[in-house]
């Protein structure tokens, strides 16, 4: 019995009996324990994963109905909240706090009789390209640990890729589960913006960010989505999918399809050459299945990663200012404090990169500046939308690197943030335009892996779902060194 | 000038705003009706209550605003401890108009009222200070009330007097009670600033105010001490002032606070609300009927005088006991009952909450009197019996007796005992007919109210021969 099989041959071999789940579970958290010291994928595990599977064995063998997972262990960002146990958005402010209520991908995750063996390890509050932000330290590529996972789903990717869990829930703002999907070669998508319901996870950039399925196969990723999609009414913004089936004909081709390349994140200076080579690998696999290649100019694309960390910055700033240690947090004795003097004192406990952005997030929608950088970051934000319409009007797909640069070594863009932002102009026009994207992993070149993106129109993920299961048939991915 | 911005909590309403605590937060202990949406727990989504949307517009509709086509809710960001999420969900203009209404109207004495801007938003938590000097204050907070549906009301600075200003409040009070959406008699479920300016000066906002009365009384401090300002050539710098409650003054605020700037952001938890013309218009048909078409009604349907019309009308408890006792024939009566009988028996909230009387009470007394049962005097005498028992009118009737007299041979036996005993009244009532009223007065004191007043007085007349 291998960790790396697949979640449908996991669930194939549940239902033929020669995997139990308990089986699977105790050999997931012995490997944990092996590998943990050295890839850091978790924050917290699950003391009940075992007792859980074992139910869920009984279940099955005594013929009764079982949730669509089966026991599978199953990974979720600290950034999701589960009742009862700790939430801390990688925070030394939420370092102790416990939720008081699931989640609702968590209530829908625990209803089909997945095993949710930990919670993984990100960017504190999600901010960031590396997991270098983690106040518990960072998470370690499993392909070279000298190496940045990415982020801010690092926590997730490396448990997947590290044949930690078979599947890991991640949040994606600006390409959070994209970003180390490319970074760790898993696949990682990022759903139409109110497919996924965020109730229950701690927002940072609540407009353009959604909760996204993790696996290290498309339809994986496929399944994991069928069952965390839909209206939710404890969401506003969520979208009716009506029950689609992802997985149902996922292997139908993308023959006559019509792809578009963006030209502004294929080209370019800040292209790294080793990730257009695989890129180019890439479109001729996607000519060989029978698709229409074409180029497409996104001009706005130039200014997204401006306008994301102006939009990201002003809903951070809002969305954190609760964080004041009065309610919950840790502990900081209030006497001799004014309220306003305690809660700058206990807001210290925020790390650098939420700081800055905290920083940010009070200047750019001011009442002196919000017209220089908030309301021209909203048109531009609607311009790009208008130019996605229009590219989606001739394209069935937009493809591009996932990210422009190979995965890098820590602490070598840790001090530049505009390089570290710059990470992130691949993925930006996703969130904020609100269209599907996922990243699928193409090569590994020089022992660092490389994801190809695919966007495509909103709600469209069966078609996304389909032309990444065509892409990653066209390519043959090395075993994780572990 | 004087302009008012106005927040009153849709009390009516079964849920908070965003939540499924209870609006109406009061009786609870501190921090029970609470939940993490409205404790703004991580992750937690606010859930826009449907129903404040319907009733807000209907004040909005009753206002004469205009309704937009989207309701847009944004974020006012400051910290303070009563906000769970430091910031609060409330309705702006800043994409054109996105709040619940704008451009309103109301008319009070003649003097036309604009009002600016209606919006939605939610009430804060309460702070409770305790400990008796500054070394032992502690502040406690209470989230019970945080979430509470409120609805602000702006009007435009036309207000001349503070005399405008109480009718102004009056008037909206009795509207928003009359909606079916507010008590307002309710502690803190309705509370008001005030923009004071006079010619040639700045506008000073005062807050902090805490009853109508006050208000009147702080709108008159600041116009006098703006206008002595003005008479010494100082200037009068715009600027928030605190109402001092013990002292009666107002008092420059020195805190930052008042200059925040709130960085306003869409709240992109909330959907535009999209305000289609169906459901306005169910609305509109839903409202219950205004005060003055009510008041017009009472007139020149049941001929009942227009001061009567006026105080039934205006008080919904009033107008909602006449709508369900009247029928064509007894309205008049029932008006009279409830504006002069009822009135001084339940002119409290506590009075009313403690009240056991029905409309059918009111109904089958107006009866029994219009039958010539019973006695006008006797009704008011069963009316308390009835608001304190909730007794059936027949039952008081033979429980304490209230009984008409109109049998002659026992009236006639108490006048004899009444000619006996006031000999110089009778006298006087031979020489000058009119005084017999004292003496009829007499049989009624003696009676309790129960004798028939004109067959008393023709009894009378007869055995002292007049
Ligand atoms: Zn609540």
């Amino acid at each position: 019995m291998s960790l790396g099989i697949s979640a449908i041959e996991y669930i194939n071999g549940i239902k033929n009996g020669t995997i139990t789940a308990e089986e699977f579970v105790a050999k997931t958290i012995e490997h944990i324990k092996k590998v943990e010291p050295k890839l850091h994928a978790f924050i917290s595990l699950n003391d009940n994963a075992l007792e859980q599977a074992r139910a869920i064995d009984k279940k099955v063998k005594a013929g009764q109905n079982v949730g669509a997972f089966y026991g599978m262990p199953i990974s979720i960002k600290d950034n999701i909240c589960i009742k009862g146990g700790k939430t801390t958005c990688a925070s030394r402010m939420l370092e102790n706090y416990t939720a008081p209520y699931d989640a609702t991908v968590v209530s829908k995750l625990n209803a089909q009789d997945a095993v949710i063996i930990g919670k993984t390890n990100l960017d504190e509050f999600a901010m960031g390209v590396a997991t270098e932000f983690s106040a518990f330290g960072p998470s370690k590529n499993p392909w070279d640990t000298e190496y940045v996972p990415g982020g801010s789903s690092g926590g997730s990717a490396v448990s997947v890729a590290g044949l930690e869990s078979i599947l890991s829930l991640g949040s994606d703002t600006g390409g959070s589960v994209r970003n180390p999907a490319s970074f760790c070669s898993i696949v990682g998508l990022k759903p139409t913006y109110g497919l996924v319901s965020r109730y229950g996870l701690v927002s940072y950039a609540n407009s353009i960010e959604q909760i996204g399925p993790m696996g290290r196969r498309v339809e994986d990723v496929a399944l994991l989505l069928n069952h965390i999609a839909g209206k939710d009414p404890h969401d506003p913004t969520t979208i009716d999918n009506k029950n689609q089936d992802y997985l149902s004909g996922i292997d139908s081709g993308i023959s006559g399809k019509k792809i578009g390349i963006i030209k502004e994140m294929s080209s370019g200076s800040g292209l790294d050459s080793t990730v257009a080579s695989v890129f180019k690998n890439s479109i001729s696999a996607f000519e060989k299945l029978g698709a229409k290649i074409e180029e497409v100019s996104l001009d706005m694309v130039e200014y997204t990663v401006a306008t994301y960390y102006v939009l990201t910055t002003a809903e951070a700033g809002s969305n954190l200012s609760r964080y004041d240690n009065l309610r919950y947090g840790y502990d900081l004795d209030s006497e001799g404090y004014e309220f306003k003097s305690y809660i700058s004192k206990a807001r210290r406990n925020f790390g650098p990169e939420v700081t800055r952005r905290m920083i940010l997030g009070g200047f750019v929608p001011s009442a002196g500046f919000a017209g220089k950088y908030l309301l021209k970051a909203l048109k531009v934000k609607s311009k790009l939308k208008k130019q996605i319409e229009a590219a989606f009007s001739k394209c069935d797909f937009l493809i591009s690197p996932t990210v422009p640069v190979l995965p890098f070594k820590f602490g070598e863009k840790i001090d530049d943030p505009l390089a570290m932002y710059l990470a992130d102009i691949n993925t930006v026009t996703a969130n904020l335009t609100g269209v599907p994207a996922i990243s699928v992993p193409y090569e590994v070149k020089n022992g660092l892996p490389v994801g190809i993106q695919i966007h495509a129109n909103l709600l469209q993920e069966k078609q996304l779902l389909q032309a990444a299961y065509a892409l990653q048939n066209t390519t043959k991915l090395p075993e994780v060194p572990l | 000038m004087i302009g008012l911005e106005i927040h009153c909590q849709l009390t009516k309403l079964e849920s908070k705003l965003f939540c499924t605590c209870k609006a109406n937060y009061r009786g609870f202990e501190p921090n029970t009706n609470i939940c993490p949406v409205c404790m703004g727990m991580p992750g937690t989504l606010p859930r826009l209550n449907k129903k404040a949307v319907e009733k807000a517009t209907m004040i909005a509709m009753a206002l004469n605003c205009k309704t937009p086509q989207r309701l847009g809710f944004f974020r006012k960001n400051y910290f303070y401890p009563d906000l769970p999420k430091n910031f609060q969900i409330t309705q702006l203009n800043l994409y054109g108009p996105t709040s619940i209404g704008e451009q309103g109207k109301v008319s009070i004495e003649g003097k036309e009222i604009r009002i600016r801007r209606i919006q939605i938003e939610e009430d804060p938590g309460r702070l409770i200070y305790e400990g008796v000097s500054e070394r032992t204050a502690i502040t406690l907070v209470d989230y019970n009330r945080a979430g509470t549906p409120l609805v602000e009301i702006v009007t435009e600075p036309d207000f001349d007097n503070p005399r405008q200003v109480r009718i102004f409040l009056n008037v909206l009070s009795d509207l928003l009670e009359n909606l079916g959406v507010s008590d307002p008699t309710l502690e803190g479920a309705m509370r008001a600033d005030a923009n004071v300016s006079i010619e040639g000066g700045n506008r000073v906002e005062v807050k902090n105010i805490g009853s109508f009365h006050d208000l009147e009384k702080a709108i008159h401090f600041e116009l006098t001490r703006q206008t002595s300002l003005k008479e010494r050539g100082i200037e009068i710098a715009q600027e928030t002032r605190h109402w001092d409650d013990k002292r009666k003054i107002t008092i420059s605020s020195r805190s930052k606070e008042e200059d925040e700037d709130y960085r306003y952001i869409l709240e992109g938890d909330i959907p535009w609300v999209i305000m289609d013309e169906t459901s306005l218009q169910g609305w509109k048909k839903n409202m219950p009927e205004s005060i003055s078409s009510k008041k017009e009604r009472y007139v020149s349907k049941y001929r009942i005088p227009a001061q009567v019309a006026d105080v039934l009308s205006s008080d919904k408890y009033y107008s909602d006991l006449f709508e369900q006792a009247h029928d064509e024939s007894n309205a008049k009566e029932i008006a009279n009952m409830i504006t002069t009988d009822l009135m001084g028996l339940v002119d409290t909230r506590e009075k009313r909450e403690q009240s056991k009387l029905a409309p059918k009470h009111l109904s089958d007394l107006v009866l029994m009197m219009n039958s010539g049962k019973v006695t006008r005097s006797s009704a008011k005498n069963a009316l308390q019996e009835i608001v304190k028992t909730g007794k059936s009118v027949s039952d008081i009737m033979s429980s304490i007796g209230l009984a008409k007299i109109s049998d002659e041979s026992e009236l006639g036996k108490i006048i004899d005992d009444i000619i006996s005993q006031e000999s110089t009244a009778v006298q006087q009532a031979k020489e000058n007919p009119q005084t017999i009223n004292y003496l009829v007065g007499k049989v009624m004191q003696k009676t309790k109210g129960k004798a028939d007043p004109t067959i008393t007085l023709n009894l009378f007349k007869k055995k002292i021969g007049i």
